[in-house]
């Protein structure tokens, strides 16, 4: 069985320069296509992928990343967002790693595209009126 | 060319006034030129939908039985705490007012879930609220706890005061140190990661009367949602700043104070919001009417974002040391475009104030006043402008020696 999954993966600084991305793809036959990366050495790193391969390369393969120390959220949830709050502020656009919710330049409305998100949680706090809510 | 807001309100009982956003007026300028389009339009609407500190509200409680003296006791709604420094059952709330046993930023940063301005947003929606007062009780007043449900309608008075609105102008925020910031101005990420501004620019209410020719004291507004005035300038309000040849500041200016009745306003246009790791506070919906009663006075209405500039101010040391530098200047068309360069970086903007819910503010606003519901107001005294000679004062520490 194969599974395809979005993953939110969060270096802390000692970890930012070793190779672990690396040891990720080779030594468990993972396939994996980077959606967002922010990295500066010293700081926290973070990295949102879509990981994909056979189940049991899948299971080890985040036990690898567990054990070395990088925190993974996990997306048994969904991040929506509360239409009747949104203000269509803008706040979260700097915030979203995804792209997921970005501003429309024409209307000036930000728009949520759920399909990109990772369920991240990291507008839920950072959104002032508190519209994006998650869903277990 | 000129009209007196009589001869505007004259039109707006008829149905007749003409009336434009501070946005549409731009392109109709440009293509009457100044001298027709001052003959056509009779009012430009503004409108702005940001988060503002120094909201709030006063309540008249009315008196239990027996009565109880509020004043000088300790009350809260839902938790909230009051001041009850004033008469017996008068009280004031204000958006930034937390829970006593709120976390605050004790786990920085704090998420600052629900406060002041949660409440008053909750008051206006009509929801029943939790009164809970603790007295020292007198010969007339004489019980000392009171629990009760409360709802705005049973209130003899609720009312919106705001002591600083509607800032014209404000700082661009980023961070240049190497952790994440929370801020008024919200998360600043590390080394230029984002530059947050916070205005409706070309929409908002004093870019469009940068000299407060029109808006005064008295002034009749869009408030929330509903109708309300301008009270007083607010605090800070500092007009001797560099202005632009247009006449507009190129840093935080003129600011207005606010007044309106609570129980005609709506919960959409008072939002209680919450800053992560800084507080809660009110995201208030204001547009302001300009009666264009002379070719200047349409002038300055058409100012475009590309002309509006504001400073590039760090967070991480410059604003919370109070020092005057600033890493340039840049328009709220660029800003607007989504990215600006800051020393050699290409730095992702944000808002904080909304531009779709302040063009809704506008038109709302232009559709009041074409129903001829919304007549203008002769403001009763001005605004202090540039020629008061305002300075802006810090607070000069003094040791106290025991
Ligand atoms: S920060 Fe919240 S209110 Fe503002 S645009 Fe994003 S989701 Fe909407
Ligand atoms: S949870 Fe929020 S910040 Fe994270 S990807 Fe989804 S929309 Fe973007």
């Amino acid at each position: 069985m194969t599974v395809a999954k979005r993953v939110v993966l969060h270096f802390p600084p000692r970890l930012v320069e070793k190779p672990i991305i690396y040891h990720l793809v080779k030594d468990h036959n993972l396939v994996l296509n980077i959606l967002k990366a922010s990295v500066t050495p010293k700081e926290e790193g973070l990295l949102v992928l879509e990981l994909s391969g056979a189940r049991k390369d899948y299971d080890k393969g985040i036990r690898y990343l567990t054990e070395a120390g990088v925190r993974i959220q996990s997306l048994g949830q969904d991040v929506i967002r509360n239409e009747a709050r949104c203000t269509h502020c803008g706040a979260c656009v700097a915030i979203c790693p995804t792209g997921a919710l970005a501003l429309d330049p024409t209307t000036r409305r930000v728009n949520f595209y759920p399909d990109k998100c990772t369920a991240c949680e990291l507008c839920v706090l950072a959104c002032p009126p508190r519209a994006m809510e998650v869903h277990f | 060319m000129t009209k007196t807001i009589a001869e505007i309100n004259e039109k707006i009982r008829k149905g007749q006034a003409v009336v434009v956003t501070a946005e549409e007026v731009i392109d109709l300028v440009k293509k009457k030129g100044v001298e027709k389009a001052a003959q056509e339009v009779d009012v430009v609407t503004t409108g702005t939908f940001g988060p503002m500190c120094s909201s709030g509200a006063y309540f008249n409680l009315g008196h239990s039985k027996p009565k109880i003296k509020v004043g000088g006791g300790r009350a809260y709604l839902n938790d909230v705490p009051v001041y009850t420094g004033l008469a017996a059952v008068d009280i004031f709330l204000g958006a930034t007012a937390l829970p006593d046993d709120d976390p605050r930023n004790r786990v920085h940063p704090g998420p600052f879930n629900y406060g002041g301005g949660h409440v008053i947003e909750e008051l206006v929606a009509g929801k029943d609220v939790r009164l809970a007062v603790t007295a020292y009780g007198t010969d007339c007043y004489p019980r000392k706890r009171l629990e009760t449900w409360i709802n705005i309608k049973d209130m003899n008075e609720a009312v919106l005061f705001d002591i600083r609105n509607a800032y014209q102008n404000y700082n661009v925020a980023v961070n240049l140190s190497d952790r994440t910031l929370y801020t008024y101005m919200g998360v600043l990420k590390s080394n230029l990661g984002n530059a947050n501004y916070s205005t409706a620019g070309q929409l908002s209410p004093l870019f469009n009367d940068p000299y407060y020719k029109t808006i005064g004291i008295g002034t009749r507004i869009f408030l929330g949602g509903g109708i309300g005035y301008v009270a007083w300038h607010g605090t800070q309000h500092n007009p001797s700043v560099p202005r632009s040849d247009n006449g507009v500041p190129r840093t935080g200016a003129g600011t207005l104070a606010v007044i309106g009745d609570l129980k005609q306003m709506k919960p959409q246009w008072l939002v209680g919001t919450s800053m992560l790791g800084y507080g809660c506070t009110l995201t208030v919906g204001i547009g302001v009417p300009i009666p264009i009663l002379s070719e200047e006075i349409l002038r300055y209405t058409t100012v475009k974002d590309e002309d509006i500039f504001a400073p590039i101010v760090d967070y991480s040391e410059a604003y919370p040391q109070r020092s005057p530098d600033i890493l340039g200047e840049v328009s709220y068309g660029e800003l607007k475009s989504g990215r600006i360069p800051i020393q050699g970086k290409e730095v992702p903007t944000a808002s904080l104030s909304s531009y779709p819910k302040a063009v809704e503010i506008a038109n709302t606003l232009k559709e009041w006043i074409q129903k001829g519901e919304f007549l203008l107001t002769d403001p009763v005294a001005p605004l202090p402008g540039v020629e008061a000679g305002i300075t802006f004062k810090p607070l000069q520490e003094r040791p106290i020696e025991e």
